[in-house]
């Protein structure tokens, strides 16, 4: 069971124009920063990118959405950067916005198996424009489809080369669900172990939804609002 | 005198029950947990993954694996856990989450919330607001009484699109405390240190019913 391969270039060779890709992080935090740059270098045009957030100007989605290869962005919080901003006012750029919490379940329900779920989120509100209602308990529900992706890309803190998946501390957020919704999942880890280092305990993705993991390098891991307290 | 931010978030404190479960939102909520009341223990949630918010970093201790939903860097504090996005967000319509405080840009007297959307501006997504109004048990709007040209945010319908619909329960704005019951109203429980009942009815459009026991914020 060996699913490296050498680096980012090769992990994404066959992702072509056109393709719908989900790529883990909150923000920058946790961010497959290796396989966005190779995106960016391959320079694969007409994508879909199912993303928490667009990044900022210059780093992130950001890079992906300056060379213009994002057609289109399904996200909860987005316009952290000003040519986002342009693109979307000027028509150039769709943006599909999902509450968090449906675009989370949606992403972890694609893993699961399961076509279509019921939430309480964006009832009542103009996302639930051409949705089913029910009423569960008194309550009122939308009907909510899963969400899956030709490639799912994440970030993870270690890899094994069975494509075992441990995250550190936020940067878990979308990846670990993302991870288990593309036809195929791409890791690129902080550092890559022999197989047999990780506990099995503490594993937060199993390796059988992997498909190819790789070890990247020159991680920036930019902060988006550095807040500290004076001592 | 109305109360400034820090006030309403002061004011927002004294909601907090020992061993609750808060979900803070951006802007004046966040600023709540610097006002935990003493003896009082509280866990924070962050809908980005995590349970046990501690207090801003030092430089030495930045970790940009470590933030909040606000993406602002945080630390950890004993007994603090991760976890995902689709966890997190299970808490939260599970009913786990015992009080939600997040802004708005308006609120009706239905409860009805609208926070996420100006037509015809730049709009940046609702982010984790519609799940959080739509599951939880107790939400708290902390907000100014009256937008920057002065006009009542607290109306009979909201106008601007809605996050949530009859959801919120309390209102605390730099003038007054408010409670919302469906099919009655905005019920004036306190105004602020100085601020009379007169003023919060002019700067109310939507109905409001004066409480027989209204009295004065402590803050």
């Amino acid at each position: 069971m060996n699913k490296i391969v050498a680096d980012a270039t090769t992990a994404i060779h066959d992702i072509q124009d056109g393709a719908t890709i989900m790529l883990g992080g909150f923000g920058l935090c946790g961010i497959p920063e290796n396989c966005i740059r190779a995106l960016a270098d391959k320079n694969v045009k007409e994508l879909t990118c199912i993303s928490n957030n667009a990044g900022v100007d210059e780093f992130g989605l950001g890079i992906l959405l300056k060379t213009r290869q994002i057609k289109k962005m399904m996200s909860s919080y987005v316009g952290e950067n000003a040519e986002f901003e342009r693109q979307l006012l000027n028509g150039e750029l769709e943006v599909d916005l999902i509450p968090q919490g449906t675009l989370a379940t949606r992403i972890q329900m694609a893993g699961m198996g399961i076509p279509a779920f019921f939430t309480p989120a964006g009832y009542g509100t103009e996302i639930a424009q051409g949705k089913e209602v029910r009423v569960f308990n008194g309550k009122h529900y939308l009907m909510e489809h899963a969400l899956h992706a030709d490639f799912a890309i994440v970030k993870a803190w270690k890899g094994d080369p069975a494509g075992n998946l441990l995250f550190r501390k936020t940067t878990r957020n979308f990846s670990t669900s993302m991870a288990k919704a593309g036809t195929i999942t791409i890791a690129e880890v902080e550092e890559l172990v022999p197989l047999g280092a990780l506990d099995p305990d503490q594993i937060h993705v199993a390796g059988i939804y992997v498909h190819r993991i790789f070890q990247g390098n020159q991680y920036e891991k930019r902060i988006e609002k550095r807040t500290v307290q004076i001592k | 005198m109305a109360l400034d931010k820090y006030g309403i978030a002061k004011r927002i404190a004294q909601e907090l029950q020992d061993g609750m479960y808060i979900n803070l939102g951006i802007g004046i909520p966040t600023l709540v947990a610097n006002y935990i009341p003493e003896g009082i223990s509280v866990m924070l949630q962050s809908e980005n993954g995590m349970l046990g918010i501690g207090p801003y970093p030092t430089e030495e201790e930045i970790d940009a694996d470590l933030i909040n939903a606000g993406k602002e860097t945080v630390t950890v504090i004993p007994g603090s856990v991760f976890f995902d996005s689709a966890e997190s967000f299970g808490m939260i319509r599970a009913g786990k989450v015992d009080l939600t405080v997040l802004g708005a840009m308006e609120v009706s007297e239905k409860g009805d919330i609208a926070n996420w959307k100006i037509p015809n501006k730049m709009v940046k997504g609702m982010g984790g607001a519609m799940d959080l109004v739509a599951s939880a048990k107790n939400i708290i709007v902390a907000m100014m009484h009256t937008n920057p040209k002065g006009e009542s945010k607290l109306l009979p319908e909201c106008t601007l699109p809605l996050t949530g619909v009859s959801c919120v329960k309390k209102v605390i704005t730099e003038l007054a405390v408010l409670e919302i019951e469906p099919g009655v109203g905005f019920i004036l429980k306190e105004t602020a240190p100085g601020v009379t009942v007169e003023e919060v009815q002019t700067k109310t459009l939507g109905k409001l019913i004066v409480s027989p026991d209204v009295k004065e914020m402590k803050i």
